[in-house]
């Protein structure tokens, strides 16, 4: 693993279908119907059943993990949520694409990480940062 | 309702110590679809220099976020639940959450505001063992949207 400010991370792609969505909620105790309960999401307005924007999360840092290969380096993890993941009800499921790249290097053997994270096209994190701590 | 900024700053009593258990860990491990042995397995997690297996970095959440509720309890904050949606999420480890772990939260409001009808608070969970050793500090914003 290289780091220097432009590197780019191996790009990642994951596939978020209802059954993990239900998995995260058991394991996170996140239970929000919005997330399994298509009925629920569409009487708050939204287009369908959402992935939890904690999911995403998950998923975008493991781009950063797998780069690293070490979970612990992982040492500050930050993002905003910009749009919801929708979440067909087919086996397909979402498609969530995420990109990184060495932004800065820090002090004390650290850098940042700039992450773009999308579904469909679609930026769903914004402002989506790590620091790792480099080997 | 537009939030009071004498809010900010304002802390609230530690939590229940929640016990972090190796088959927790494991369970949100395979949630989030990561299969490093360092969050299943207690000897690869001893060979990476970890006393036992290590959280994956979002685990925190399963602590943080419900201690960042006590927020929407509080009658002064007066935030409509029905309409909180989860903002921004940040987390600093000051080391890695581990099983064994007895972590106690304490929740303080570092900003509200309302912007655009829209009421903004910012809710900081710093995650200590019960000896008070600094596990995590996470930190969530939470919106409710305006009516």
């Amino acid at each position: 693993m290289t780091a220097e400010v432009g590197t780019e991370l191996p790009e990642q792609v994951f596939r978020v279908t209802r059954a993990d969505l239900v998995r995260y909620a058991g394991a996170s105790g996140d239970f929000n119907p919005i997330h399994w309960n298509e009925r629920v999401a569409r009487e708050v307005g939204l287009p369908g059943v959402i992935a939890h924007g904690m999911f995403t999360m998950a998923l975008a840092g493991r781009a950063v993990t797998a780069w690293t290969g070490d979970p612990a380096a992982l040492v500050e993890y930050q993002v905003r949520f910009g749009r919801p993941v929708v979440v067909p009800d087919d086996d397909a499921g979402a498609e969530l694409t995420v990109r990184g790249k060495v932004a800065a290097l820090l002090d004390d053997g650290r850098a940042r990480v700039d992450l773009t994270v999308t579904s469909e096209g679609e930026k769903v994190l914004s402002l989506a940062r790590a620091v790792v701590r480099l080997p | 309702m537009a939030l009071d900024r004498e809010l900010v700053g304002r802390s609230y009593p530690p939590s229940a110590v929640y016990e972090v258990g190796r088959a927790k860990i494991a369970e949100f491990a395979a949630a989030v679809g990561t299969d490093d042995p360092v969050h299943r397995d207690v000897e690869a997690a001893r060979a990476a220099g970890h006393p036992d297996v290590i959280a994956p970095p979002t685990f925190a959440v399963v602590v943080s976020l419900e201690a960042a509720f006590v927020v929407l309890g509080d009658p002064d904050v007066g935030l409509d639940y029905s309409r909180v949606v989860h903002g921004e999420q940040k987390f600093v480890h000051h080391r890695p959450i581990r099983a064994g772990d007895r972590l106690v939260a304490v929740t303080t409001i570092d900003a509200a505001r309302t912007v655009a009808g829209n009421d903004l608070l910012t809710a900081r969970v710093e995650l200590t063992t019960e000896d008070g050793e600094a596990v995590c500090t996470a930190t969530s914003m939470l919106v409710a949207r305006g009516a």
